[in-house]
């Protein structure tokens, strides 16, 4: 493979050096204006502390750990929430009956529930995954309801006169590819606030590894450098979750919108 | 074979004294779109229903579907009566109402996949009805790829895929430009001359249905009741501009005009 880097600089070119310069700013600001590692550890500290803990390892256990808490919150979310949107939206008796209790529970943040989530779970990586699952759970649910409102009445009409007239049918044949952006814009937001949600979890003591126990760990050693490496770390992952899932949801699932204005 | 064929779909329509009262939910208001509608069509025939907007036409085509209620009435199909949606009786809308996330050729085997068959046995037996439509090179393209004539033309096949005895028609060529859907019009004929379905073809076009119809039913403003039937006589293949044909459009635009004056 070769790779044009003339091509890469014009077409990438603005994007880089912006980036460059922001660290070549933060480099001189940190070492020669605050000189002080605690409040502002400069870009070359953050990269001796990254190698440390790359080179003791302590960088693997900590990822996969919070990633396993941020699965076992997505999974939970996943199973319980597109169905119940989907019966939302496609009953509305059912929607009648459950939309109450989610318009009560859901402005509760789900950091209040990190206290019953210790009682419940224990300190486990259930607990943490059961944080997760609180943030994430109401983004999917009401936009797959939303995405299941919206799908347009003619294609379902359509759907009957071809002979396909049993809810069953209507809702996996037609409602549920109708509602498949919806869904899948739903799962982008709730990414996001459960990612916010591990670190916070994870903080608090649910958990004694994770990235976001790191970063109150270290902070109670005074190693801002450390600090901010896991900081970067998460803003690193979360953008990469992102990027790999809206990837994957428009080249795999959504095929059929593109070229449409979305 | 052809003879057979005709045979084995009676697409006889029987409608009887059929009225449609929608009652509003808020103030319970009640408003008559159809006023005790009754004809019957033929087996094979080409039948428009012709009337001023808000007249209920295609009020009656969506009963007739199944999509919607009748207050009071009958409707059968060869004896039938109509209770429901049922892949006999066809439709296609005015919307685009192709599934975007299917391809042209898996839209026009949702039917077949509806009844169990498998997808690339269905795949095979709607070839048929792209090329009849003339979409055979377009059938991996997804909806959003076509045109909106093209769109119209796959809802077409899809609608025949399932072999209906009779094919409802809501203004399908309703949004299309002129040119296409003249020769939209063409192919329709076309297609039906080949197929011998019934069809009921909505509009509010008088030049489309004095080209297309057997038939035409005008109706009279809300509540909707039949106002005439024009038999059209005409020889086919037909002109557009003949005398006669101008003749009789005069006619049918009299009947639509009466109807605006006595709102």
């Amino acid at each position: 493979m070769k790779i044009n880097f003339v091509k890469i600089i014009e077409e990438k070119g603005v994007e880089a050096l912006s980036i460059i310069f922001a660290v070549a700013i933060w480099q001189l600001v940190a070492d020669r204006i605050v000189q002080n590692k605690l409040l502002l550890p400069s870009f070359y500290d953050v990269l001796i502390s990254f190698s440390v803990i790359v080179k003791n390892g302590l960088i693997y256990t900590d990822m996969l750990t919070s990633l396993l808490h941020f699965s076992i919150g997505i999974v939970a979310a996943f199973i319980l929430g597109v169905p119940l949107g989907i019966v939302m939206g496609w009953f509305k008796t059912a929607n009648r009956a459950l939309d109450p209790i989610i318009e009560i529970l859901r402005p509760i943040p789900p950091l209040a529930w990190i206290p019953f989530a210790i009682v419940w779970f224990g300190l486990t990586h259930q607990a943490a995954g059961f944080v997760v699952f609180a943030g994430m759970i109401f983004p999917i649910v009401i936009n797959t309801y939303t995405g299941f409102k919206n799908v347009p009445r003619v294609y379902v009409e359509a759907a009957k006169v071809l002979g396909c007239t049993r809810n069953i049918d209507l809702i996996r044949f037609i409602a549920i590819p109708s509602a498949l952006p919806s869904i899948a814009a739903g799962i982008r937001i709730a990414m996001g606030v459960g990612w916010m949600c591990l670190v916070a979890a994870e903080m608090f003591g649910v958990s004694t590894t994770g990235l976001g126990y790191q970063i109150w760990h270290n902070y109670y050693l005074h190693r801002m450098d450390f600090v901010l490496v896991y900081m970067l770390l998460l803003g690193f992952i979360g953008l990469l979750i992102d990027r790999f899932f809206r990837y994957y949801v428009d080249e795999k699932l959504l095929r059929w919108k593109s070229g449409t204005v979305m | 074979m052809e003879v057979r064929d005709c045979d084995v779909k009676m697409g006889r329509l029987n409608i009887k004294n059929v009225s449609r009262i929608f009652t509003k939910k808020e103030d319970g208001s009640r408003t008559e779109a159809l006023h005790d509608i009754s004809f019957d069509v033929q087996d094979g025939e080409f039948i428009c229903l012709l009337g001023p907007s808000g007249c209920g036409k295609t009020t009656l085509l969506r009963i007739i579907a199944g999509l919607e209620t009748m207050t009071s009435g009958e409707i059968t199909l060869s004896g039938v009566p109509i209770t429901g949606p049922d892949p006999k009786r066809g439709m296609v809308f005015q919307q685009y109402s192709l599934f975007p996330w299917r391809t042209v050729i898996d839209n026009v085997t949702f039917g077949l996949e509806m009844q169990g068959i498998k997808k690339d046995e269905a795949r095979r037996q709607v070839e048929k009805y792209l090329e009849l439509v003339g979409l055979g090179q377009f059938k991996n393209s997804y909806p959003h790829e076509l045109s909106g004539g093209m769109q119209q033309r796959a809802a077409i096949a899809r609608a025949f895929a399932n072999e209906p005895e009779i094919l409802l028609m809501d203004e399908p060529f309703g949004a299309l430009d002129a040119q296409t859907r003249n020769t939209l019009q063409d192919e329709l004929l076309k297609i039906w001359e080949q197929k011998q379905v019934t069809f009921l073809f909505v509009t509010h076009s008088v030049d489309e249905a004095v080209f297309l119809s057997d038939r035409l039913i005008v109706m009279t403003s809300r509540p909707g009741r039949i106002k005439e039937i024009v038999k059209v006589e005409l020889p086919r293949p037909r002109s557009r501009t003949s005398p006669e044909v101008n003749r009789l459009r005069d006619r049918v635009l009299k009947l639509l005009k009466e109807e605006r004056f006595s709102r």
